[in-house]
């Protein structure tokens, strides 16, 4: 019985313990609905849930462990010297045994018997029933994958035969209970509260896997290249290894990544905060409401727009137009039209991103700024301050916790921020100051080893997992300190 | 020579009549917020040297009529004011007329005490500051320890002047928001209910100070208690509805008003 | 001290004297005033231009992508050509392998007039034909053995670069060696759109080719159909679990230490870089949980866990707008926590979950970095049938389009990111009616 069809069953036995349930309680009832503690629904739920719940851990755990299980029978009974082999070989073998497995499957009996008889015909008989065989398979792997397909046959009964008895058990035992006195809404409440709990863990087990992974993989890194070569090198050059040699590591700073980084960072954060805080200002301190409700939106659109959409916007019109426009100054002040600033650059990468975060510095700033009293607004107001005299030196002061909170959140994004100088910044990991030439982040870097094939074993693929932990811990850093700032702040005023 | 003529005394009462000056006169004022009309054509005029009390239940139209008289309905999006308000020989309505030099002349301390989140002095010296009214730091010092003096804060917070004005009692606070309204030295100083949110004691301190501030300016005070009314002012008008029901002396209005209305609200028969 | 109004009105009213004019620096303020508010309209300003400008760049690049030039010509399916030996009786596989460009080739050079042994002149011909003609003709020829020997009229792509000269793309002032299309093949152009045999159509292919090397013939298939598997996912896994989470912490959860670091958790959450998710998937479902790579589940799993904070957040804010009023009703009239939250509260949330969960898809939509690194960037020509299969994304196909060097490619990237956005805007429309249609003010 497949799985689904399982699960079928035992929401069938659910269902048929649901109206059981709810029948027995009106019977119960006799008609005085009073009499009874709960409605009938709840004996019904409380029924269907005891019938449903135990079965499908059941199956879960079934599910998860019985491949394991297989998997080691199988390997346990390989011949000595294939047991002898490297683990990878070991792995090769099993897979092919599976795809022989799967093989027999779609074979008459006869076939199969056929095939026990003559094994070396095995590989072109699957491949005309359409199941390709990487190698022509030894003996031994035929009576293993009978083997395998029995045993998760007989896998397969046990676990319905077992689910079914749990379901039915289940309802059975929660009928048994139901009285007129029986608290099954409490019952069936205290579960759904359960499932509310494990929904809200999720959160955390996010953060946990987040952690956890990138943690033992990058530790793995740790062993190849060592922790402060990593945390302190000036030079990225992590050539590629040949096929199989993992000795031949390159070299892995971190720093000029990093400089990177925070060098587009600051020129995305140059163009962002002005730009930024004086719209949010404008927004909610002089825009009449019919200004707001046009722009506010509008300005929001570019928070929607993919970041992907932005890096292209970079990469064919903006890195062009700067490069271009460099060269025509050039030889406008020096007579030679050469250009000055590269199309990919630290600057077209900045600018870019300044833009992507307009509206993050407006919202974020414009929330902090509205949340400033009315009060403290109308008090300098009624003194004769003008507008701007009163948001420089009464409301921007204020706020300025807040803002700086909101502008750490902001940078935080800039740090992460991906799609971007993966298309605009280049690829070019050099430490240098001129804005116009390109440089690299951290995150391009992540980018650039995972795509293509990868190797867990080798130090130029769990580099990435090295570099995503500093800039998981860089941004977290940074949120967490923001999100205290800010909710000092808003305690302030509340 | 103790003893005055008939006609001397008619003359004196004349020439007391004569000395009536008004410093703000409003004529026909209606205010509008968006399509809600909350003011009708109310004529009201101040008094100067006088403190002025607006009582009437809530949502009568009092403290709208009050924010009136320094435009500081201006802020409030989609307000519009109808008529004609004087301060002086000014139509402070007038285009020509600035908004930013007239709440310097007419200052404001609302409800709540709102002093910004800053050290005392600089809260007392913010008005002054933005105005340019202090040549130098001793001008501004002596400004602030006036200004401190006259809200009759000056003993309470002078070996704290650099601490927070938020860190004050709410009654310290209200004194301190009168302060930095003095400060400016206005000609009119309007108050919108600024006990209303104190204990009776540092109501007690605030309405005394009130008193005192009569003899440099032209106060205007709205307040929801009728007995606040009787204490401070020597003039009082009763709103309703969004109408100036009476104006009279304080005195008389709360012993044989004129109006019906008057009569009920004082006695407790609405509000 | 008293002074009688000049003005005729006032006649009667002693009016008190107008104090000395202080100098308040008015002047010199309502500068700094104007230029404070023009810094501010300037900011806007700047945002909004920026906004035109990539709108602008994107739609001017990208609108011709819609349509795609083509060929209508008779083509004689020769027998000569496909199946010389006549062998397709015995093998099959010959109609299959045929050199079917040939075929297309020929019939072109036909209609131009270009002499059968003029090489050259058959190079610049086949240079005006889409590679893809070999798919096309092979499935028409294998579907239909029968059109061999006869001469069918068939519509079939034009090669990319004679797409881009007849959308007027290419500079002809160039020298002729430093541009892709030839003044010969040039003149053809000219020739075949008089005779109407060369016209631009509807790209049907953009929505529903896969990948190709070839631009002319490359789609967005593959990926749309891998972005609709995803959201599938995203919106089925993470709407009830963002639900039944937002319920717990903002219904019954105590005030205590675990609560609030869940509280803090999700916040941070929602400021991870979308990259570490990327991480997260690729070393859990991937290389821990073994899932394929490629694979639009992969994806999805990836995105609901990204998309998760996004709509705890909003389902909160949603529950914590309806009012304390409504809970104290229920449980006064004896309902339990429970039914009160699933009876009353949230339906009355209902808008605003589903206007965050919109949102937050919508979020996920356009995410491509997490995406990059689960191995969605595939040449994938075939559309998935489950979500197990390889498969890419919208944006991930931007992003491969946007690393191709040939100038065909920019017009189908910028035709691609006009899809998405499309979807974007249907999708955050679509958000801001049902906000405007249930809004309710407490």
């Amino acid at each position: 019985m497949s799985i689904s069809l399982l699960l079928l069953v035992v929401a069938v036995i659910g269902a048929v313990g649901y109206f059981i349930g709810s029948w027995r309680a009106n019977a119960l009832a006799g008609g005085k609905l009073s009499s009874l503690h709960s409605r009938p629904g709840y004996y019904g739920s409380f029924v269907a849930l005891w019938a449903i719940l135990p079965a499908v851990v059941v199956v879960f755990v079934w599910v998860i462990a019985s491949p394991i299980y297989v998997n080691s029978t199988i390997r346990a009974g390989f011949p000595e010297e294939v047991k002898a082999e490297p683990q990878a070989t070991q792995n090769l073998n099993y897979n092919m045994i599976s795809a022989i497995a799967r093989g027999f499957k779609v074979l008459t009996a006869e076939e199969r018997e056929a095939l026990f008889k003559d094994g070396a015909a095995a590989r072109d008989v699957l491949a005309s029933k359409g199941v390709p065989v990487a190698a022509e398979p030894a003996p031994y792997m035929l009576k293993s994958a009978d083997d395998l397909n029995r045993m998760t046959n007989t896998s397969s009964t046990l676990l319905s035969i077992l689910a079914i008895v749990v379901a039915t058990a289940g309802a059975f035992l929660s009928y048994r209970s139901i009285a007129p006195k029986f608290r099954a809404r409490n019952r069936v409440e205290g579960m759904m509260l359960v499932g509310l709990i494990a929904a809200s863990s999720i959160a955390i087990l996010t953060t946990v896997g987040i952690v956890a992974s990138m943690f033992t993989e990058a530790v793995h890194f740790f062993n190849m290249v060592p922790a402060w070569e990593f945390f302190f090198g000036t030079v990225w050059d992590p050539r590629f290894a040949a096929a199989g040699a993992t000795a031949s590591a390159g070299q892995f700073g971190l720093i000029p990544l990093l400089a990177g980084t925070l060098y587009i960072g600051f020129v995305a954060m140059l163009v962002a905060v002005p730009v930024g805080l004086f719209a949010a200002i404008y927004m909610s301190e002089y825009a009449s409401r019919h200004v707001r409700s046009v722009a506010k939106p509008l300005l929001e659109v570019l928070a929607g727009i993919p970041t992907i959409v932005y890096g292209f916007f970079a990469l064919v019109t903006v890195g062009p137009f700067l490069r271009d426009i460099s060269a025509q100054l050039n030889g406008l002040v020096t007579g030679n039209y050469s250009n000055f600033i590269q199309a990919q650059s630290v600057l077209t990468a900045g600018f870019v991103m300044g833009i992507m975060l307009i509206p993050y510095v407006s919202s974020l700033s414009d929330d902090i700024i509205t949340a400033v009293p009315r009060a403290l607004r109308d008090g300098s107001l009624g003194l004769g301050a003008t507008r701007s005299e009163t948001i420089k030196r009464v409301i921007l002061p204020a706020a300025l916790p807040g803002i700086v909170g909101a502008l750490l959140m902001t940078a935080s994004r800039a740090v992460g921020e991906t799609m971007i100088v993966v298309l605009a910044a280049g690829v070019a990991a050099r430490m240098q100051l001129n804005p116009f030439e390109p440089m690299t982040t951290v995150t391009v870097k992540i980018v650039n080893q995972l795509t293509g094939d990868l190797e867990f074993t080798s130090p130029q693929t769990l580099v990435a997992f090295a570099l995503g932990i500093t800039l998981f811990f860089i941004t977290l850093c940074l949120n967490i300190y923001a999100l205290y700032i800010v909710r000092k702040y808003r305690e302030q005023y509340e | 020579m103790n003893m005055m003529s008939e006609a001397a005394v008619e003359k004196a009462l004349d020439k007391k009549m004569n000395d009536i000056s008004y410093k703000m006169i409003g004529k026909d004022v209606s205010v509008y917020y968006g399509e809600k009309r909350a003011l009708y054509d109310v004529n009201l005029n101040v008094r100067e040297n006088t403190v002025t009390a607006l009582i009437g239940p809530s949502g009568c139209g009092k403290s709208t009529f009050l924010r009136t008289l320094n435009r500081m309905n201006d802020t409030i999006d989609g307000c519009r004011v109808t008529g004609r308000i004087t301060l002086d020989t000014d139509d402070i309505y007038d285009p020509n007329i600035d908004v930013v030099e007239l709440r310097a002349r007419v200052g404001m301390v609302f409800q709540k005490p709102n002093p910004f989140p800053k050290s005392i002095y600089e809260n007392v010296a913010y008005g002054p500051r933005i105005h340019g009214l202090a040549k130098s730091k001793s001008d501004m010092d002596a400004i602030v320890e006036k200004s401190l003096q006259k809200a009759g804060l000056w003993n309470e917070v002078k070996d704290r002047l650099h601490e927070g004005g938020t860190g004050l009692s709410g009654g310290q606070q209200q004194r301190l928001c009168i302060a930095r309204a003095v400060a400016v030295s206005p000609e009119v100083i309007l108050m919108d209910e600024p006990c209303s949110a104190l204990d009776p004691i540092a109501t007690a301190k605030v309405e005394e100070l009130i008193h005192e501030l009569r003899a440099n300016f032209t106060i205007v005070i709205v307040t929801h208690s009728m007995q606040q009314a009787a204490r401070v002012s020597q003039r009082t008008a009763m709103f309703h509805l969004g109408n100036l029901v009476e104006e009279n002396d304080t005195d008389k209005m709360f012993t044989n008003p004129d109006d019906q209305r008057t009569q009920d609200y004082i006695m407790g028969r609405f509000g | 001290m008293s002074q009688v109004s000049t003005s005729p009105s006032m006649a009667t009213l002693g009016v008190s004297a107008k104090p000395e004019r202080r100098d308040i620096g008015l002047r010199r303020r309502y500068a700094a005033e104007r230029r404070f508010r023009l810094f501010g309209m300037a900011a806007i300003a700047f945002g909004l231009l920026f906004l035109f400008l990539l709108l602008f760049s994107v739609v001017s690049k990208g609108y011709t992508a819609f349509q795609q030039s083509m060929i209508t010509i008779p083509v004689e399916f020769s027998e000569q050509v496909i199946d010389k030996n006549n062998e397709r009786a015995t093998n099959p596989q010959k109609l299959v392998s045929a050199n079917y460009p040939v075929v297309a080739r020929n019939a072109l050079a036909k209609v131009l007039g270009v002499a059968e042994d003029d090489r050259a002149g058959l190079k610049a011909v086949n240079g005006m034909i889409s590679d893809s003609v070999r798919t096309q003709f092979r499935d028409m020829v294998v579907a239909n053995p029968a059109i061999i020997g006869t001469t069918q009229t068939v519509t079939f792509l034009a090669h990319g670069d004679l797409d881009s000269a007849f959308k007027g793309q290419i500079d002809l002032s160039v020298a002729e060696n430093n541009r892709k299309i030839s003044d010969k093949q040039v003149g053809w152009m000219n020739t075949l759109v008089e005779s109407g045999a060369l016209s631009k159509h509807f790209n049907t292919g953009l929505f529903v080719n896969g990948a190709s090397s070839r631009p002319e013939a490359a789609g967005l298939g593959v990926a749309v159909v891998g972005s609709l598997y995803m959201m599938l996912i995203v919106l089925v896994l993470s709407l009830p679990i963002g639900v039944a989470a937002s319920i717990y912490l903002e219904e019954f959860a105590p005030k205590n230490r675990f609560t609030d670091l869940i509280e803090v958790n999700i916040n941070n959450l929602a400021a991870v870089p979308s990259i570490v998710y990327g991480l997260l998937g690729l070393a859990v479902f991937v290389n821990f949980a073994g899932f394929p790579r490629s694979a639009a589940l992969v994806g999805g799993l990836v995105l609901t866990l990204m998309t998760l904070p996004t709509i705890i957040i909003a389902t909160r804010a949603a529950l914590k707008a309806v009012p304390p009023s409504i809970r104290s009703a229920a449980l006064g009239l004896g309902a339990s926590k429970m039914q009160t939250v699933f009876h009353h509260v949230l339906p009355l949330a209902m808008p605003g979950i589903l206007t965050g969960t919109i949102i937050g898809l919508a979020h996920a939509l356009g995410e491509t970095a997490p995406l990059l690194l689960i191995g969605m960037v595939a040449f994938v020509a075939d559309i998935p049938g489950t979500p197990l299969d390889p498969s890419t994304a919208l944006p991930v196909q931007i992003y491969m389009w946007a690393n191709e060097a040939e100038r065909a490619f920019v017009e189908r990237t910028s035709g691609a990111i006009m899809v998405l956005l499309i979807f974007l805007i249907l999708m955050n429309v679509g958000a801001i009616l049902l906000r405007r249609r249930f809004e309710r003010r407490w």
